[in-house]
């Protein structure tokens, strides 16, 4: 997972931000040139995301994140244009699991008190959010231990490759 | 305490008493992936060490979202696809062949299989009684290399359907209103086990609608028991060999029951930009459409292609608007010219695209303009969807469909029927 404590800005997204708005299926000729794919990341929900965000920042939303498609594709562009970690009211059931088998953290908790811009500061080993720019502090429900220990070697794929097979 | 159609399957292919909230190691009958899921999948399967596939014969790759390829890019990414099929000797559809999860109904699921595509709409052949749904690709790769996944046994919303539906209503009305009773999210993690009376009789192309829509409520699986329609569709298609008793125990535990009189429904049409914003057709009957799309996974068969071509025999569409109707797969083009209805459907000025997803996802062959209204058939109307943000998507059935065509505006089908 990297480092346990990450430090970014928020930016902030409403509720049923679909796979569709997170990477649009217009540019599916792209899917092979990741970089050029993660140029447009966020693109129909904020077309100055990719411009604006720098390493360590978050996104913020509502319930239901990346519902729709399952492409894996979705949470990979969002883990390139830097994003460390998603938080949200609730996740669709595949872009979670699609998250984290990409190794990038997707954090349930209440996030009505966290507004674009705000600067967070979220320790994944406490389970605990601080929104330094409000003072306030939050908690995230904590992910279950079997994708947390997927989460923890870098995504499925080195966990298989480590393990060599599932385990629970 | 008895089991639901979830907990049976997963129990019988995990090896253990799979209970809702237990998570377990399931074997995997069939995986799959289409072409813009399928590269990143097989990218993700060459870094895995173990390079060989768990069962080539259960392992098929679909060409089907951009198909023809529209694009260079995408037609390399479709050799690179054709590429790995010779290299494990896995199955392949080739552009031309139709949907993957049409083509799965048709020629690979079994009742009581489990079956994981990358691909959210794997869900469809929940219709056959089959436990399916979609994953990313490294789920998906992972599951090739080592024919098994892992899952959380979900809990199941029972949902009853007695009665009758009138005329010009279906199952397309029934998986509308209960996404929009539901909420996008609001079978998420969950089982859907449908029942009822009306679910008895209900022919197979409905249930396969209904089904392909569970994941618009965020289900993981849509299911049907196995019965007489089951057997009946798989002798037909030549699988009767590939049938199996799948049912829900009488005791089983279910988290809520949602009860829906048939009679009772209307046709449903869900607006933009989410499928849960529900409202009647008769209520939107001032909106202008400027294409109508019949076919994709949820309804593209040779029964939607009956029903539009007997709407539309005789009569010209609207001046206004273009009509675009694709088949879902080559079994269904063919009997559907066999019959006469692609022939009527030409007449009457529509547009017939080759077997495939067409503009679906907004990639090719139908992207709107700016402000462009488009009455769909298909199971997504998010924002961008059909290649423009600026672009609007309503849903609706097949009968709906077609008379909006005649009309040039959204209309209740017992308008024209």
């Amino acid at each position: 997972m990297g480092p346990t404590t990450v430090k970014g800005r928020a930016f902030k997204f409403g509720n049923d931000i679909s796979t569709d708005l997170i990477i649009a299926g217009k540019y599916a000729h792209l899917r092979s040139n990741l970089p050029e794919l993660a140029k447009h990341a966020m693109e129909d929900a904020n077309p100055d995301f990719v411009k604006l965000v720098k390493p360590g920042d978050f996104i913020v939303a509502g319930s239901n994140f990346g519902l729709g498609s399952s492409r894996e594709h979705a949470p990979l562009v969002i883990k390139m244009a830097g994003v460390s970690a998603i938080l949200a009211k609730s996740f669709a059931r595949i872009f979670f699991r699609n998250a984290i088998n990409q190794g990038l953290p997707a954090l349930i908790c209440p996030t009505d008190g966290i507004a674009d811009g705000d600067n967070l500061e979220i320790s994944l080993d406490e389970g605990i959010i601080r929104n330094v720019t409000r003072n306030e502090t939050y908690k995230f429900t904590r992910i279950p231990p079997a994708m947390l220990n997927i989460l923890n070697e870098g995504g499925l794929i080195p966990y298989i490759n480590k393990h060599g097979d599932l385990k629970l | 305490m008895g089991k639901t159609i979830s907990e049976k399957i997963l129990s019988s292919k995990s090896g253990s008493d799979a209970r809702a909230g237990d998570i377990v190691i399931s074997s995997v009958d069939l995986v799959f992936v289409q072409d813009t899921t399928g590269p990143l999948t097989i990218r993700q399967f060459k870094l895995g060490k173990k390079q060989t596939l768990a069962s080539p014969s259960r392992t098929a790759l679909f060409i089907d979202h951009a198909s023809p390829s529209p694009s260079r890019q995408l037609s390399n990414d479709h050799t690179f696809i054709r590429e790995f099929a010779s290299e494990t000797g896995c199955l392949l559809f080739d552009a031309g062949c139709g949907v993957c999860h049409q083509i799965v109904a048709e020629k690979l699921a079994r009742p009581g299989d489990v079956i994981v595509g990358a691909d959210s709409h794997t869900v469809t052949a929940g219709a056959l009684g089959a436990f399916a749904t979609g994953m990313g690709s490294s789920d998906v790769a992972v599951a090739m290399s080592l024919g098994k996944t892992w899952f959380r046994v979900p809990e199941t919303i029972r949902i009853e359907v007695t009665g009758k539906f009138c005329r010009g209503v279906g199952a397309k009305d029934l998986i509308l209103h209960l996404i929009g009773l539901m909420g996008a999210d609001g079978a998420t993690y969950k089982a859907l086990e449908f029942t009822g009376n009306a679910v008895d009789s209900m022919p197979m192309w409905q249930r396969l609608t209904v089904s392909n829509m569970a994941i618009e409520a965020g289900a993981k699986v849509g299911l049907f028991p196995s019965d007489r329609i089951t057997r009946e569709y798989l002798k037909k298609q030549g699988r009767g060999n590939d049938y199996a008793a799948v049912a829900a125990d009488s005791d089983a535990a279910y988290e809520r029951t949602i009860k829906v009189e048939a009679s009772s429904l209307e046709p449903t049409v869900a607006r933009p930009h989410t499928v849960d914003n529900t409202a009647t057709a008769k209520s939107l009957s001032d909106i202008k459409v400027n294409q109508v799309f019949i076919g994709t996974c949820t309804n593209g068969r040779l029964e939607d292609m009956a029903e539009a071509s007997s709407m539309l025999k005789h009569k010209k569409i609207h001046a206004g608007v273009r009509l675009i109707v694709c088949p879902a797969s080559r079994q269904i083009y063919s009997d559907a010219i066999k019959a006469g209805f692609i022939q009527t459907i030409i007449e009457a000025g529509g547009i017939i695209l080759p077997p495939g997803c067409a503009g679906c996802l907004g990639l090719h062959q139908g992207a709107l303009g700016d402000n462009e209204i488009c009455l769909s058939t298909a199971n997504r109307n998010f924002k961008g969807r059909m290649g423009n943000p600026e672009g609007l998507i309503y849903l609706a059935s097949t009968a709906t469909a077609a008379a909006s065509a005649l009309t040039g505006r959204i209309t209740d089908p017992r308008e024209v029927l």
